[in-house]
């Protein structure tokens, strides 16, 4: 038999222990900010938002600017999506609308999935040795430098990493289109393209645009495959073969041996970054939970 | 069904629109019949085009993964420690004792958190609160993980004077506790009421009625999250580049520095020479390997214990 | 009676305890950390490999640049560093107790490059710096031709390759061009990391920088003398200060370092005054804290530092040979030893 006041007491524990564990991933998140903030502020103090408009970044003279790196994260994360956009829809639209179940479509679905699950490292590995030649090739035939790493082998690498979250998103919104839009439009004659590109693509808009924003917010996010790739340049690239730094590669690459004001640059651009992905990963996810309700209401 | 009246109304009917008729009046119908037919093929050719296209990456990932992989891996290799620079053999014993070392630090780190975090999600009353922590799951899902390389380098290398095994072990822990809570409480979400509440009729308290009931029954989703956060940091390099440093020896120190699977293939990547780029790929199949059997699992632990209602 | 649930948070517990205590165990066996230079970095992954054979202890040594080393020395997050420059005044007055540097060996910075066929090149100090300040764009460029009449060389873009890390190597590298280039005294100076122009690629380290050009036709970038013969690397012969070409070889280096060496052993060998001395030659150098007790460390850790360097200095020099890398000279020794000698723990000598 157990005391009504000592099941009380465990039932109360039990409810704080919950709670608490709640509660701590909010104080986790605004603990990451804080720290960031503070360990920012000498570089926000000595550059202050000339920061980011200053293309000047120069350890050996302590004058620190992000522009490169804003403009290179920027160019390659925006690259990697106008190569991965028309393959994502294609996938979408393959898993979504054509081939729902079956064997092909399973052999599609778990492929985009494996790729996701690819560590980043590995892909950095795989085009050092597959994708440079190929971009050393290309540049050898256009007359530039062989270079080989750059802002677009990087963006080349970027678009097949970020394939698969955008695709298996737009798959979802593809398959949640209410079937008796598609049949009004199929019995009023309509051929299945035009059923996808008057009914479908309309009315998934905004969701495949979420999928490509939080691709997005992916793409500039991601460290290794671009570090090894990228070819660190603290510049602002000319073209799209030239070296560049994302704005976490130059992290990786600077943080364990930088110092006193270096160091805060760099907590500094980390600090951008983290609040930019915030906003973009926001932002998408606001979208798909709104479309996911608007779903729901539908069937009901 | 506002919206999907105004599409109607934009774009559908009537089907062919009164622009197209005449537009078409100079064809005839049949030639314009045959024009949208070979339309729609040729679109459904390009999607499918396009989709076995982007296959291709994959294909060519693990092809290159498996034939430079498998050619250097054999018994030395998984158990022997690296050698020194520019001597031939050696093998990566102490990555692998790494990653699994950190696995398991992150693990006893993230799971109780993760799933106690689970469980208040499922069960507090929607409100500002759980609408707040939601929103935060969703921001550290997406916070980059060199991001939190950084944090993790300011929260406990710098204080404890070094870097370290534990060091790692938090940065990836934070990583996995998105996952972990979210599975937990969609799978506890899902469970039936009336499971709880002829729980709770019998007398049994609350908390048991969740440890004991709701939780259990859970079980394969929250296993399930548990195995695909697992997979997702087996993978990490990035954040472990601050912080779990690497180590050419053997270690089982959590406060000494350690190696890692993606850590070693970075190094050896990087690397001038031939023999260590065939190590990289070495250590790539069997991370690929590994990280591929924990989604394995997972699949396989949702499919069969998966409680029917 | 147990439940699943508690069962978990037993078998968590007993596991954290483990790993915090029981693992522990293993720390007595010795382990000392050190980061650094990639210079020497070969020379000391085959000198601690031996250690450890000897005397059990592990040492776990990453290269991560010399900026990197002398930067996680002053942090405190290593028992030593490794550099090949010796650490500024602003460094030392950063690190806020003396830090000591010990020569450890010898070694030379070469100009290496991938070509088709791969002839073997001459290049004089002002070419170099040309192609290093980005001037000279391509290899079939007058200016390399001249010197290397008998080659001929493609019409090709020179992709030059510097260090993306504050890097030992680079410091040896610029302070040699600042002795011999007034241009690149003013444009570039002497330092870890500079202002380079624009277009090159950065790499990390001395791997990472062999590996860009063993990978890419065109390519040249600095490393030490072993990452090129290790890869089969071509390198030039580059002209000295008496007017020869002279190759990068263990003998040339150690020519170039017969000096007086000072008490804190900071002494420049690059342009040297030796007929037969490669110009870009340099020692390169361990750093760690003179007293040892900082940080919470135990008397036996700064014990088992102190025998580690002194042993480099000593038994671990036959190492250094075969290795392509030049010993130290007997005066540079004995002075190493003399250093290492005078660490302290609360004050009073480790050693003896």
């Amino acid at each position: 038999m157990v005391m009504k006041s000592e099941k009380d007491t465990s039932e109360k524990r039990f409810k704080n222990i919950i709670l608490v564990s709640g509660l701590s991933v909010i104080i986790l998140l605004i603990a990451i900010f804080l720290t960031l903030l503070i360990a920012s502020i000498p570089a926000i103090k000595t550059f202050g938002l000339g920061f980011f408009i200053s293309k000047h970044w120069d350890p050996s003279l302590e004058k620190f600017g992000a522009l490169p790196f804003l403009y290179g994260t920027l160019i390659t994360s925006f690259l990697a999506l106008i190569i991965s956009i028309p393959f994502s829809i294609a996938i979408s639209i393959f898993l979504g609308e054509y081939f729902k179940d079956g064997l092909l479509s399973t052999f599609l679905r778990s492929s985009t999935e494996v790729l996701a699950g690819i560590p980043s490292v590995i892909y950095g590995l795989w085009g050092l040795f597959l994708l440079m030649p190929i971009t050393r090739y290309i540049q050898t035939l256009l007359g530039t430098t062989p270079y080989g790493v750059g802002i677009f082998t990087a963006s080349l690498i970027l678009s097949i990493m970020i394939i698969p979250f955008s695709a298996s998103i737009g798959r979802e919104v593809v398959s949640l289109i209410p079937a008796d839009l598609k049949e009004a439009a199929y019995s009023l004659g309509a051929t299945r393209f035009e059923v996808i590109k008057n009914v479908i693509i309309p009315y998934a808009r905004s969701g495949i645009i979420a999928g490509i924003l939080l691709a997005f917010g992916r793409a500039i996010g991601e460290t290794m495959a671009v570090t090894m790739l990228i070819g660190n340049s603290n510049f602002l690239p000319k073209s799209i073969f030239s070296p560049a730094n994302t704005m976490a590669s130059v992290i990786a690459n600077e943080f364990a041996e930088s110092t006193g004001i270096a160091a805060s640059s760099l907590v500094y651009i980390g600090l951008v970054l983290f609040l930019v992905t915030t906003l973009v990963n926001i932002a998408g996810t606001y979208v798909i939970k709104k479309i996911s309700l608007e779903a729901s209401k539908e069937v009901t | 069904m506002d919206t999907a009246q105004d599409i109607e109304n934009d774009k559908i009917i009537p089907f062919p629109s009164p622009v197209m008729i005449q537009e078409d009046k100079t064809i005839d119908n049949k030639t314009h019949l045959k024009l949208r037919i070979i339309k729609d093929r040729l679109f459904k050719y390009i999607v499918i085009v396009f989709s076995l296209l982007s296959f291709l990456p994959l294909l060519l990932i693990l092809f290159h993964i498996t034939k430079n992989g498998i050619s250097v891996i054999n018994w030395s290799f998984l158990t022997e420690l690296p050698k020194p620079i520019g001597e031939i053999g050696g093998g990566i014993y102490n990555s692998i004792i790494g990653s699994l070392m950190l696995i398991l630090l992150s693990s006893i780190i993230s799971i109780p958190l993760g799933i106690s975090a689970g469980i208040y999600l499922a069960e507090a009353n929607k409100g500002r609160l759980s609408n707040i922590i939601n929103l935060c799951i969703v921001v550290l899902q997406g916070t980059p993980s060199i991001v939190i390389g950084i944090i993790t380098y300011l929260w406990v290398v710098a204080p404890l004077g070094g870097f370290s095994a534990l060091s790692g072990g938090i940065a990836l822990s934070i990583m996995m506790l998105p996952v972990i809570i979210k599975s937990t409480e969609e799978t506890l979400k899902l469970i039936p009421y009336h499971l709880k509440e002829a729980s709770l009729a019998l007398g049994v308290p609350y908390y048991k009625t969740i440890l004991k009931v709701i939780l259990p029954t859970g079980i394969s989703g929250i296993m399930t999250g548990i195995l695909l956060s697992v997979a997702r940091i087996t993978g990490e390099t990035a954040p472990l580049l601050f912080t779990a440093f690497g180590n050419q020896f053997l270690n089982y120190n959590i406060f000494k520095p350690i190696d890692s699977l993606p850590y070693r293939i970075f190094y050896y990547a990087m690397s001038p020479y031939p023999e260590w780029h065939g190590f990289a790929w070495g250590a790539s199949f069997i991370l690929v390997v590994i990280v591929l059997a924990f989604n394995l699992i997972a699949r396989g632990v949702s499919a069969k214990w998966k409680v029917q209602f | 009676m147990l439940n699943w649930f508690k069962r978990f948070v037993f078998f968590v517990c007993i596991m954290t305890i483990i790993s915090l205590f029981g693992f522990n165990a293993y720390a007595a066996e010795g382990e000392l950390i050190g980061a650094g230079a990639t210079f020497p970095q070969p020379l000391y992954s085959k000198m601690f490999d031996i250690y450890f054979q000897q005397n059990k202890i592990k040492i776990n040594y990453q290269g991560i640049g010399s900026g990197g080393g002398i930067n996680q020395l002053i942090k405190k997050t290593v028992d030593f560093g490794g550099t090949d420059a010796f650490m500024t005044e602003k460094e030392l007055s950063e690190a806020g107790s003396p830090v000591l540097h010990i020569p450890t060996c010898l070694g030379a910075v070469v100009v290496t490059y991938n070509l088709p066929g791969n002839p073997k090149l001459k290049l004089t100090p002002d070419v170099i710096s040309d192609i290093f300040l980005g001037k000279i764009k391509k290899w079939n460029d007058p200016k390399i031709q001249e010197i290397n009449k008998d080659v001929k060389l493609p019409d090709l873009g020179i992709t030059v390759v510097r260090r993306a890390d504050g890097s030992g190597t680079t410091y040896i590298f610029s302070e040699y061009l600042s002795k011999v280039s007034k241009e690149w005294k003013e444009k570039m100076g002497t330092g870890k990391s500079l202002s380079w122009p624009e277009g090159f690629i950065g790499q990390k380290g001395n791997p990472g920088v062999s590996g860009y050009i063993r990978q890419t036709q065109g390519a040249i970038g600095y490393v030490e003398l072993l990452y090129a013969l290790q890869n089969n690397m071509p390198f030039a012969s580059i002209k000295n200060k008496s007017g020869n070409f002279i190759e990068p070889t263990p003998k040339t280096v150690s020519n170039a370092a017969k000096v007086k060496i000072p008490a804190d052993t900071n002494v420049s060998l690059t342009d040297t005054d030796a007929k037969d001395g490669y110009p870009i030659s340099s020692f390169t150098w361990l750093i760690f804290y003179k007293e040892q007790n900082y940080g919470g460390r135990t008397k036996q850790r700064a014990e088992s530092l102190a025998k580690l360097l002194l042993w480099i200095v000593k038994e671990g020099q036959n190492y250094v040979e075969p290795l392509q890398y030049s010993p130290l000279p007997k005066e540079a020794s004995d002075i190493a030893q003399k250093i290492v000698k005078s660490m302290t723990y609360n004050g009073k000598p480790i050693l003896n």
